[in-house]
């Protein structure tokens, strides 16, 4: 049997199998180093919200365009507001199958709660893009600038108007201390638990105004049940194609112009595990880059009006240094610290 | 009559055969993924939701991406049912309220004539909530946009009191039990306050207790255990293995047509709240062994028993994804999922959705239909397939449980620490059945306690700490006091016996 002669047929179609199999290898430049097996790419926060969705965004580009040998697999790990993740690409030092995408949870959550880990546990990869913060009120609210909004807000007394916004003694509730404190205006803060959900109280009235990021609001502005009235950026946002009838995210005025000087923007950045070599960051550096190349990552950066900002090595670490003081800070400011972290 | 020229545009964008083919291998996988306990529908259709990417930049493609992602949806719902019928093992949460009278059901050796009835009622339930979406879906965008934080938790505390007192035995077992879920669910992050409760500084505790370890390990491993002790065999074995047991259930069913219309009622209520199908099933069966003739041999193996969860719980699932499209709210977890897909195919859900994207949406509202008929030729026929299952000898399939139930317990988070948990409730669950403490009110707490505390804390911080709120305004004030009403019955009724008692000596 063994030397019975292979089919005509077999042998044909293993030919071109593995010329097609050559090819294919052909087609992938040769790395320093490349992943040897399935890529875990860490959420640390639940199914459907800005994060994740991103991440899958970056798993389907990738699948769909063929830029990694390998899959990549999307793993929500959100428990703890976000502790989960982080933890667990704290333990996995040297591991380089594993990345991890970050919200403003990577300072936040151990300021806040006492977790312990740091993004120096970490090594920083690049920032994909940063995520802004619209100050949004219901259409039918008489006032037309943040600056009217927040002497409304003084005038009602403190604790009147409610704030709505995603969790607690995080980026939306630290945006509400950063305004109080600047403009002397005092908000309950009431915090839900996703950005839709915040949009929909607002549409329903529950709540005065919102911080949400522009694609969790951007819905119910084109459907006029919502205005924004500043962005919490330094800039205007760039995109200039109307998005609610005549309005583009260009004609926001930032926070700054519109007399209330505040801004924050949250980080979108993908980080290792520590202990990883060079050759093994540089890989996914230059992944990130492919992927935010293709047209369907440009047009979700439209979409939901990113600040497309993307650094990396030591300028991107400096960033994340600067934004881990920051929020130092503003935490301290607002007691929002947990017992024992100074 | 507008809506019937657009879904009738709806259908012929459904109706191709390639979206009649992904229906069926939705269905199907959706079937399986409801099947396993752990692998809910929101894990199945998140691991799919790569694959679509390349099949919605095909024009007409998000249609075929949605149908294919909602029949999944679909075939969870159906297929969260069989476990929960044949082995007590709920697939999905919104099935813990099935197997209150399924499983008892099946040890009659009815397992047949229990699959149909929750099968048959699935469909109904999700054919009223699409009817209510394709003909009134802006009135009830309006309607869910009047839930604020006291009228969410109003909703919860309707489904606690729907509850109280229908476990038997003494109440205060049901308190126990209950308060012991409260416990439970508050370990992890608060949502209100952004602290950790309850850790310990043990980094496993820090996603908290998840329903699904606890259902599988009470529910499966329990009775597992208990059935190991009562002589290592199923009961029920005898079931009948042909179609007939299918019409002989639909003769029946006509009988419950006042529970179906309750069930599909409370359904759609919590799933554009959205509240979700799990609280659905629960406040159903509460409601209708209440208000149920029957209502007193509920538990031991009613099929009215199985109607009520199981039509709320698939009008809940099929109603979610109306705030979904219409605000950008998801009603379910996999719902959300389902959001985070249509985001990155580049749709926009909100108000405008139905306006920019009309063709997509009519396509999808005619696919719920389809895909719903489908599922259920498909679940239909295989009834007896599923009821077989009980011949298989115990020695074979018990092995064959206890590793699904710990893969579903691994997958839930991918953590080994929850399968040890989910042993650890196996052997809590064995303890409750010994001493006769019910589980239901703990399942219960654990699902809703998060939710109810959050939205109570948040009324209070809106309303500065005064409980006016929930009876601030008519809304409200009606579901508050309809949940007082429903929590005080057995003593009104009690006194009101003893006043007339009194009248009449």
């Amino acid at each position: 049997m063994q030397n019975a002669p292979v089919p005509r047929f077999f042998r044909r179609t293993a030919v071109a199998l593995s010329i097609g199999i050559a090819s294919l290898a052909g087609a992938f430049p040769s790395f320093a180093w490349e992943p040897t097996k399935n890529v875990e790419f860490i959420v640390p926060a639940g199914t459907g919200g800005g994060a994740d969705q991103m991440a899958r965004l970056v798993q389907s580009i990738i699948a769909k365009h063929n830029l990694m040998k390998q899959s990549m697999i999307v793993v929500n790990k959100g428990g703890g507001a976000g502790a989960e993740g982080f933890l667990e690409l704290k333990g996995a030092k040297g591991d380089p199958h594993k990345i991890v995408i970050t919200l403003s949870n990577l300072f936040t959550t151990p300021l806040a709660t006492g977790v312990p880990f740091n993004w120096k546990d970490l090594t920083p990869v690049r920032m994909l893009a940063l995520d802004q913060f619209v100050l949004w009120v219901h259409k039918d609210n008489p006032a037309k600038t943040a600056r009217e909004y927040i002497e409304a807000v003084k005038k009602a007394g403190p604790g009147k108007m409610k704030m709505g916004g995603t969790g607690s003694k995080q980026e939306d509730q630290i945006i509400t201390v950063a305004l109080e404190k600047r403009s002397g205006a005092k908000f309950t803060y009431i915090p839900y638990k996703g950005g839709g959900e915040v949009a929909t109280q607002l549409v329903g009235k529950h709540i005065d105004s919102t911080v949400n990021n522009p694609i969790e609001a951007v819905a119910q502005w084109r459907a006029g049940n919502l205005k924004p009235l500043c962005v919490f950026d330094n800039e205007r946002m760039p995109y200039k194609g109307k998005v609610a009838g005549d309005y583009s995210w260009n004609d926001i005025p930032t926070c700054k112009e519109a007399g209330v000087d505040t801004d924050y923007v949250m980080l979108r950045g993908i980080f290792m595990a520590g202990g990883v070599t060079p050759d093994q960051v540089k890989y996914y550096v230059d992944l990130m880059e492919k992927v935010r190349q293709t047209p369907e990552w440009k047009k979700f950066m439209e979409d939901g009006a990113f600040n497309q900002t993307a650094i990396s090595g030591k300028e991107y670490a400096d960033w994340v240094a600067k934004a881990e003081t920051l929020h130092l800070g503003l935490m301290k400011d607002a007691g929002f610290l947990a017992p024992g972290k100074k | 009559m507008q809506e019937i020229q657009s879904l009738m545009g709806g259908f012929a964008v459904a109706m191709t055969w390639f979206n009649l083919a992904l229906m069926f291998a939705g269905v199907t996988l959706g079937v399986l993924i409801g099947v396993l306990p752990g692998l809910g529908g929101a894990n199945g259709v998140a691991i799919l939701l790569p694959l679509t990417f390349s099949m919605s930049q095909q024009p007409g493609g998000t249609t075929s991406a949605i149908i294919l992602l909602s029949c999944i949806y679909w075939g969870a719902l159906f297929g969260g049912a069989i476990t929960s019928i044949l082995f007590n093992i709920p697939g999905e949460p919104w099935s813990v309220a099935t197997t209150f009278d399924g499983y008892p059901l099946a040890q009659k050796g009815r397992a047949g004539a229990a699959l149909t009835a929750a099968f048959t009622s699935s469909f109904v339930g999700a054919l009223v909530a699409v009817i209510l979406i394709t003909f009134i879906s802006p009135i009830i965008a309006r309607f869910a946009l009047k839930f604020g934080p006291p009228e969410f938790f109003s909703v919860y505390l309707l489904t606690f009191s729907a509850f109280v007192g229908m476990a038997k035995g003494t109440p205060f077992k049901t308190i126990a039990a209950m308060m012991s879920g409260f416990a439970l669910a508050a370990v992890g992050i608060d949502t209100v306050t952004g602290q950790l409760r309850l850790t310990f500084d043990i980094i496993e505790l820090l996603k908290g207790f998840d329903f699904l370890i606890a259902v599988i390990g009470l529910f499966g491993i329990g009775e597992i255990l208990l059935t190991i002790e009562e002589g290592l065999e199923f009961k029920g074995a005898q079931a009948k293995l042909n179609m007939k047991v299918v019409l002989e259930t639909w003769k029946e069913l006509p009988k419950y047509w006042k529970t179906s219309i309750r069930s599909s009622a409370v359904g759609c209520l919590m799933g554009i709240v959205p509240g979700g199908a799990t609280p659905a099933s629960f406040m159903a069966y509460g409601l209708a062994k209440k208000v149920s003739k029957d209502g007193e041999h509920f538990g031991t193996g009613k099929v009215e028993g199985v109607v009520a969860p199981e039509t709320a719980a698939h009008a809940a699932g099929t109603a979610a994804l109306l705030p979904m499209l219409t605000l950008g709210v998801p009603g379910s977890p996999t719902a959300a999922v389902l959001l985070g897909g249509l985001l990155i195919w580049g749709l926009q859900p909100g108000p405008l959705l139905f306006v920019e994207k009309a063709d997509f949406v009519w396509g999808l509202i005619a696919s719920m239909y389809l895909g719903n008929i489908v599922g259920l030729i498909v679940v239909l026929t295989c009834v007896p397939l599923f009821a077989s299952i009980l011949r298989i000898p115990f020695a074979i399939i018990a092995p064959v449980i206890l590793v699904i139930c710990a893969i579903g317990a691994y997958t839930v988070h991918g953590s080994m620490f929850d399968v040890w948990l989910m042993v650890g409730f196996g052997i809590l669950g064995y303890v409750f059945k010994k001493l006769d403490y019910p589980m239901a009110p703990l399942v219960l707490a654990l699902v809703l306690g998060d939710r109810a505390e959050d939205s109570f804390r948040q009324s209070m911080l809106g309303s500065q700490g005064s409980l006016s709120a929930f009876f601030a305004n008519p809304l409200v004030g009606t579901i508050t006091g309809a949940a007082l009403l429903l929590l005080f019955w057995p003593l009104i009724s009690k006194l009101v016996s003893i006043a007339r008692g009194r009248s009449a000596a």
